[in-house]
């Protein structure tokens, strides 16, 4: 039984404890994360959710004084570990922005650099991942007439499926998502949400959201943050109707957060 | 308690205060856009009517003067005057002094920003500050003493040179390349910069498919700055440069540009005169060229696309 659930866990994360210079962000987080699941990660501002995420592609190190202690296992491989290849982390576990940044170059150039920098060349090959990669995003009949137009001359909800397109183009394992309707309105929210639960047959997603009916929509896993601190983390109908602490249902039921 | 007028007055304009504050404000800054239009304009004028008269006044052929290599207005009997080996010259030392510069000042900026923005800049402002600082006089002094006789010695030639010139002029267009390139680069949203390390970029990747396409219109205006400073540049340039009337051959021959011959000529010519006005000329061409200039810049700037 063990076997197989570990089997399941494209991330396992032991005692991770994060500290921005003197300020402990992070305190002993445990927190797998199963493959071809949505978990969604929900807590009020400051309470370290976009930190962790970021901690799972390693992005967090672009911050300054950043320190960190314990273990966050991917696929069996420890990433804090000097030995870890950022450049095939990154490949692996994709990450979309809260709002769509795309480059100042042409939609197919977009899409196709990540396989660029790792080394695709013929056009060929980059065609057809282009071609997938937007296809998956259901963004290909919008833009297959002017693929080598400025990517952007988007709309808003556009734009950020076409860099989850970018993300995708890489062939990731995982996908994380920090926040990525934010910056949107409902009916691109809504095709971003429908998105989700059709790359979750394919990939392990990562939500960090501020909208729980979000989070109750599109995950099978809902983490709860407080403080720096993994209050609860359970399926998201239990979370939603059953929860364990009483500070994730105060939080749930809105007194507070 | 001072009473206070029922809402229906305060509502109505009061136009002491109008008068008071806002009127003369309003004219004040007024006044200064005006003052420095009325400069613009009147020296646009002046130089337009100046420099048009050796063709209409003094019968100067306008294809002779801009095409014809033979520079010799002294002579009494059949002064020549082809001012191409000039317009050659300022070009010919613009360019060059920019394909040093451009490179040089664009990777400082990278640096600054992107590889060490802390303590490279710390280092690097400073430096660049102080070679604005530095007059154009002390540049063409240094030149000089230590440029020329070294390309003299080491390269060969007279060491008056374009070399002399191009190098002279680089070192003084940096700071202009470098301050606007690194204020074009460090500008670029973080997002970018967020966007192409997430898809495993490295380092070196984001900056040479990233941000330098991204900044490419602001670098280009930062070169066409630093071109048009190095276009109107006379004092240090006059200095190394050698000025001769020939057409340069090489690298290594002596040279003059527009500005050294306005600046070496307009002192021992009489106002009024047929050489006098083929100076005003000259400095009409370079006010052209200062226009093409800003509207090359205006052009690039247009294109930004963030």
């Amino acid at each position: 039984m063990s076997n197989i659930t570990l089997t399941r866990q494209v991330f396992d994360i032991n005692n991770l404890n994060l500290w921005y210079g003197d300020h402990h962000a992070l305190k002993d987080i445990n927190f797998p994360i199963n493959k071809k699941e949505v978990t969604a990660i929900i807590g009020p501002s400051g309470c370290g959710k976009s930190t962790f995420i970021k901690t799972l592609n390693l992005m967090i190190n672009m911050v300054p004084n950043v320190k960190m202690t314990g273990e966050i296992n991917f696929n069996g491989q420890n990433i804090l570990s000097d030995k870890l290849d950022l450049v095939e982390l990154r490949k692996n576990v994709g990450m979309v922005f809260q709002k769509g940044n795309p480059f100042p170059q042409s939609i197919y150039d977009n899409v196709a650099y990540g396989p660029r920098i790792h080394g695709m060349k013929r056009k060929v090959h980059l065609d057809e991942v282009v071609t997938k990669s937007l296809m998956d995003v259901a963004l290909w009949d919008e833009v297959k007439d002017r693929l080598h137009t400025p990517a952007l001359g988007l709309s808003g909800g556009q734009q950020q499926r076409l860099c989850i397109a970018r993300a995708l183009a890489t062939k990731p394992d995982v996908l994380l998502m920090d926040e990525p309707t934010s910056a949107l309105d409902p009916i691109s929210t809504l095709k971003i949400e429908e998105l989700i639960l059709e790359l979750k047959e394919k990939y392990t997603i990562v939500i960090v959201t501020h909208n729980m009916q979000q989070a109750s929509r599109v995950s099978d896993k809902t983490a709860f943050f407080l403080m720096g601190e993994l209050i609860e983390l359970d399926s998201t109908s239990t979370i939603f109707s059953n929860p364990a602490d009483e500070r994730t249902e105060g939080y749930i039921t809105g007194r507070f957060g | 308690m001072e009473k206070l007028a029922p809402a229906k007055d305060r509502l109505v304009k009061s136009k002491q205060n109008w008068v008071d504050g806002e009127l003369r404000g309003k004219i004040l800054v007024l006044l200064c856009a005006v003052i420095m239009i009325t400069a613009t304009i009147s020296i646009t004028i002046f130089l337009g009517t100046k420099g048009l008269q050796s063709f209409i006044k003094n019968g100067v052929s306008l294809i002779e003067f801009i095409t014809s290599t033979k520079w010799n207005p002294t002579n009494q009997a059949n002064p020549e005057y082809g001012v191409l080996p000039f317009i050659f010259g300022s070009f010919a030392v613009t360019f060059l002094a920019a394909i040093i510069a451009a490179p040089l000042g664009i990777g400082g900026a990278i640096f600054m920003t992107e590889i060490a923005p802390s303590w490279g800049r710390k280092i690097l402002q400073p430096v660049i500050e102080l070679l604005v600082g530095i007059p154009s006089v002390v540049y063409g002094f240094i030149g000089l003493t230590v440029l020329v006789p070294f390309i003299r010695e080491h390269v060969g030639g007279l060491g008056f040179s374009l070399l002399s010139g191009m190098i002279v002029l680089s070192i003084m267009i940096l700071p202009t390349i470098t301050t606007i390139a690194t204020d074009a680069i460090s500008s670029l949203p973080k997002s970018l910069r967020e966007g192409s390390y997430a898809l495993g970029a490295t380092r070196w990747q984001t900056i040479r498919k990233v941000l330098i396409p991204a900044a490419l219109p602001s670098l280009l205006t930062a070169i066409v700055l630093g071109m048009a400073r190095a276009f109107g540049e006379a004092l240090a340039v006059q200095m190394v440069i050698g000025n001769v009337r020939n057409l340069p051959t090489s690298i290594l021959d002596a040279s003059a540009t527009l500005t050294t011959i306005i600046t070496l000529n307009m002192g021992h010519t009489t106002y009024g005169s047929v050489e006098n006005n083929t100076l005003w000329s000259m400095g009409l061409i370079l006010l052209v060229m200062s226009f093409a200039f800003i509207l090359l810049i205006r052009y690039l700037s247009s294109r930004r696309k963030l």
